[in-house]
């Protein structure tokens, strides 16, 4: 989240568009009936009439998958009814830049796309540079080839009748939505959207979450109480390990993992350090050098010097260009390319899309290590349905594990808040701590190749000195995380000592002398203490920013870009919007400004406000994605319609497909005629695996059921109750019918749609018989950005179960 | 007036209303109403939490009998300003996820081709893990790529997980895997 849970109830208008939050972050319907207790109105866009929509003042029925078509119609009903704010546009956004002349879109691709590899040379995407080397720029935003107008002609094509036969909404519920949304593009008024997988599992998930980006800029939304852009993660701590790197392309706080080519620290450097020739430019990601260094330092400490490029050759460096992200890692699996697997934490066999492909994948390893609190489909899945354990070779570990209050330790929610808690019992029997775990297995891993083996030296040279004793100690760890001077440094005329905690990441050096195993959380445990223990409940700003509970990155920040939230003199554009103000003692006052720089008026001193771009603006052409620098409507891999009502192109034209034989997929397939999604229910969990094996959760959802409508019950003889089978081209799934008017038909070209939607946290080990993991159903094709699976828009079939 | 504060009549109400609330039913409780009563809320020591399911990040308070060592009840921190002391489902079930006897509390093997689950050691498991993990890395660790680059990679191993562990444990998961040579390295993030 850019703000976080108690600012939405600062919001004016809250809309929550794939997302069901008032099921699957029940807490923060208390933030947005306090928001709406003073006057807010609530929208909810979703293809079931869900619980959040049971509260909504505005609910809109969309197809899945036609996110883009439904934001794409607000944009042009902004700009064309001039509902954006037009000065935060203006001074805070590059609508003003210039675009190059050879940047074209027609029929549904950008210049530069390459038909053969499903990729796009981006080089024309670029702006026209003056002699100072920046933008050139139209303040007026008339030039026809300015970002502002080239955006203006991209969306004139969404009009209400175009989005509607797309998405099925009625004409009538889009215009209540876009008008009531685009209030808020008044200075007195911010809103705020809430948003989770309904959005992001898609081919075009990242596109989605642009295109809302773009309308929280036009209304001059970004940094401002009670509006940003808000994701609603969905575990406890994925924000955490997101920040702290456990995915293949990042290191922690979102360094760039060095790839083969770049041989060096300093070729790293020199390619992954943004540069920026505007003096107003804060460009902060020109600080990597200091966090990549104090990275390396962190992870090798001793062992790391100069010398030897502070151990930047000991990093594994994977392929250039070379995907090893989640779909790929479980392709190569199935291809028998991996031997070895650790599942920590997690049960793919049901969280994984087209989970056969995932369950037969694991028959290939030669080992496999799961650590969990109960059994589960990963663990025991040569046990599973259609498994022959006589032909599975796979030498399984089930190691017992502590649960979340039998541990020290701290995770961060997704307001980015860091909270620390605390071990209340011993873990039961012979279960450890996964800490403890972690430093056993390490000491062996040590000990093994300290005697021989090939290449040692990444393994020996791993800095161990915070497992005191060969005991795990959270403490030790998330001091260093924060990070220690490794020798005595002198910054702005104070002489730090060697083994003191860095106090923030302005202090932080690129030459080794610093160590923070994570940039982001430099500042979070210092001389002053555990900054995430903290309990202070005062408020000045009285606007729930809480800055003395707990902490937040970065630098307990609490809203971001919270600079854009005032005018050029830094006053708060609304007075009752005001949680950051530059006083007449010159400094700002309320939360953590993004930027200590004086306001925009000051233009010798000043920064603009979006200080992680290289130029300081925000970007409504964003050029850095794979399918384009404006988002467009493109249809799902599965779809119920043959032809992309927006033009020829039918999918995503950089989507990314697997060929495997179990990478089965089928569109306008008259034997899967029907839209599924997924979806969650309160009473249980992810998987399942911590909520199936609770008898007080599992009482209340205690099997898998698939929710249709009436008429689809009345098409195919489905009665509430009916047991029935869910199938599509890579599996199928037992269910109970509901029929419910919470799910209605869609009228989508003319033609009738109906839609099915599933939860999928249930799976074979728990509770017998009653229904395996949604996941079986849904396609192994994933968003070019982020790889993310499409698991909420495909197509299959549901029919009465045969003799039951 | 009394001055309790709401968290202690909170502990207080909780354990009556239970015995009570039984008592209609006709269940003999007498062994259930001695062993509530030497239930000591004194003897409990507390300690704060953050739920473990969505992230949100609602507060909690754990009671655990400082005698038994045992967890007596779990609930909302009302101190804590995201929850107030409220909890969804899921929180409100916490204490099902510590006391349960499904849980997981021995090591679990199984041996290839086989079709059930022994129990073995910790220091048996851990010295046959060490020694998987080692013989996959040998066996596929690429010092130099074709292009003469150094990579000291191995594509041979893979490791899922987890959004569920702490940031100190996860920090310390991505530097060993990192050390090993992973580049295979995933988890809930991605989906």
């Amino acid at each position: 989240m850019t703000n976080h849970w108690i600012d939405i109830r600062n919001s004016d208008c809250i809309l929550i568009m794939g997302s069901n939050a008032a099921a699957n972050h029940p807490i923060s319907f208390k933030w947005v009936r306090w928001a709406m207790e003073n006057g807010a109105t609530l929208i909810s866009v979703d293809p079931r009439f869900n619980r959040t929509a049971s509260q909504a003042d505005i609910y809109a029925r969309i197809r899945p998958g036609t996110d883009i078509a439904f934001l794409g119609g607000m944009i042009n009903h902004i700009v064309s009814n001039k509902k954006y704010f037009e000065e935060y546009v203006a001074h805070y956004t590059n609508a003003s830049f210039i675009v190059n002349h050879e940047f074209t879109f027609q029929d549904g691709l950008f210049s530069g796309y390459d038909h053969e590899k499903h990729r796009y040379d981006k080089s024309t995407w670029t702006f026209v540079k003056d002699e100072n080397g920046l933008p050139k720029r139209d303040p007026s935003l008339k030039d026809p080839q300015c970002v502002f107008q080239l955006m203006k002609e991209h969306f004139s094509r969404y009009t209400p009748e175009k989005v509607s036969s797309t998405t099925g909404t009625p004409v009538e519920d889009l215009m209540k939505v876009w008008e009531t949304y685009s209030s808020t593009g008044k200075r007195m008024r911010t809103g705020t959207i809430m948003y989770a997988m309904g959005w992001t599992q898609h081919t075009v998930g990242v596109q989605n979450i642009r295109a809302m980006s773009i309308i929280q800029l036009l209304l001059g939304n970004m940094g401002m109480p009670g509006g940003g852009v808000n994701a609603l993660r969905g575990e406890s701590n994925v924000q955490g390990s997101t920040d702290h790197g456990l995915l293949f392309h990042i290191l922690p706080g979102y360094l760039g993992t060095p790839v083969a080519s770049v041989t060096n620290l300093a070729a790293y450097n020199e390619k992954n350090t943004p540069k920026s020739q505007d003096p107003l430019s804060a460009n902060w990601w020109q600080n990597k050098p200091k966090y990549i260094a104090s990275y390396l330092k962190a992870m090798f400490g001793d062992a790391a010097k100069p010398e030897n490029d502070l151990g930047y050759e000991w990093m594994p460096k994977p392929e250039d260009g070379k995907n090893y992200s989640w779909l790929d890692l479980f392709d190569n699996m199935y291809q028998g390319e991996i031997t070895g697997f650790f599942s920590w934490g997690q049960n793919p066999a049901v969280s994984g899309a087209n989970a056969n492909k995932v369950r037969r994948a694991m028959t290939r390893l030669d080992w496999m290590v799961t650590v969990n609190l109960f059994d589960n489909e990963t663990s025991s899945f040569w046990k599973g349905p259609g498994m022959d354990p006589g032909k599975i070779k796979t030498e399984v570990f089930l190691l017992p594990c502590a649960a979340s209050m039998e541990k020290d330790g701290s995770i961060t929610n997704s307001g980015r808040w860091m909270q620390w808690r605390y071990k209340a019992s011993e873990p039961p029997g012979e279960a450890r701590s996964d800490g403890d775990i972690m430093v056993a297995l390490w000491k062996r891993i040590r000990e093994a190749y300290g005697k021989d083996g090939v290449v040692p030296e990444p393994i020996l040279n791993f800095r161990w000195d915070f497992a005191q004793e060969g005991q795990y100690n959270s403490h030790a760890i998330a001091k260093l995380i924060n990070g220690y001077f490794e020798k005595d440094v002198t910054v702005n005329g104070m002489t730090y000592k060697k083994g003191d905690l860095v106090p923030s990441f302005a202090f932080l050096q690129p030459d080794g002398s610093t160590s923070s195993g994570c940039w982001l959380y430099c500042n979070s445990y210092t001389e002053e203490g555990n900054m995430a223990a903290r309990r202070e409940k005062a408020d000045p700003t009285a606007m729930g920013l809480y800055s003395g509970w707990a902490w937040s990155w970065p630098v307990n920040r609490r809203i971001l870009y919270n600079r854009a939230s005032v005018d050029l003199e830094g006053q708060p554009w609304s007075f009752d919007k005001d949680i950051l103000r530059w006083t007449a003692e010159n400094a700002w006052v309320g939360d953590v400004p993004d930027g200590g720089w004086p306001p925009m008026a000051d233009k010798k001193r000043t920064k603009r406000p979006f200080i992680m771009k290289p130029d300081g603006l925000a970007s409504i052409f964003g050029p850095g994605l794979a399918e384009g620098p404006f988002p467009e409507h493109y249809e799902p891999l599965e779809s119920p319609i043959y032809q992309n009502p927006f033009s020829s192109q039918r999918i995503n034209p950089a989507a990314v497909i697997y060929t495997t034989k179990a990478d089965t997929w089928s569109s306008n397939d008259r034997r899967y005629p029907f839209v599924a999604t997924t979806h969650r229910v309160t009473e249980h969990w992810q998987t399942g695996v911590m909520s199936r094996w609770l008898p007080w959760l599992l009482e209340t959802q205690p099997e898998l059921f698939v929710e249709i409508s009436r008429e689809l019950g009345e098409l195919k003889g489905i009665k509430n109750g009916d047991r029935v089978v869910v199938s599509s081209p890579r599996g199928q799934v037992d269910a109970v019918a509901l029929v419910t008017p919470r799910i209605a038909p869609l009228n989508i070209q003319g033609k009738v749609v109906h839609l099915v939607s599933l939860p999928w946290c249930y799976g074979w080990v728990h509770p017998k018989n009653s229904g395996d993991a949604a996941n079986l159903l849904t396609p192994s094709t994933g968003d070019p950005n982020t790889r993310i699976p499409e698991t909420k828009a495909f197509m299959v079939d549901v029919s009465k179960k045969e003799g039951a | 007036m009394n001055n309790f504060s709401r968290r202690d009549f909170l502990k207080i109400s909780g354990m009556a209303a239970m015995v009570g609330a039984l008592g209609s039913v006709g269940f003999d409780l007498t062994p259930i109403e001695s062993y509530a009563v030497e239930l000591s809320i004194k003897s409990a020591k507390q300690t704060t939490t953050i739920c473990p399911y969505c992230a949100v990040g609602c507060g909690l308070i754990v009671h655990t009998d400082k005698n038994t060592g045992k967890i007596l009840d779990i609930e909302g921190d009302p101190d804590h300003p995201i929850n107030e002391g409220s909890l969804c489902a899921k929180g409100a079930a916490l204490y099902q996820l510590a006391e349960n006897p499904s849980r997981i509390t021995q090591v679990f093997y199984r041996a290839p081709y086989s079709d059930r689950w022994e129990t073995k050691h910790w220091d048996w498991a851990l010295d046959r893990i060490a020694a998987n993990v080692k013989k996959s890395r040998d066996d596929s660790f690429v010092h130099k790529n074709t292009a003469g680059q150094v990579v000291n990679r191995t594509e041979g191993i893979a490791h899922v997980g987890s959004a569920a562990l702490d940031n100190e444990e996860c920090w310390l998961l991505q530097g060993m895997m990192r050390a090993l040579g992973l580049v295979y390295i995933e988890h809930q993030a991605r989906i």
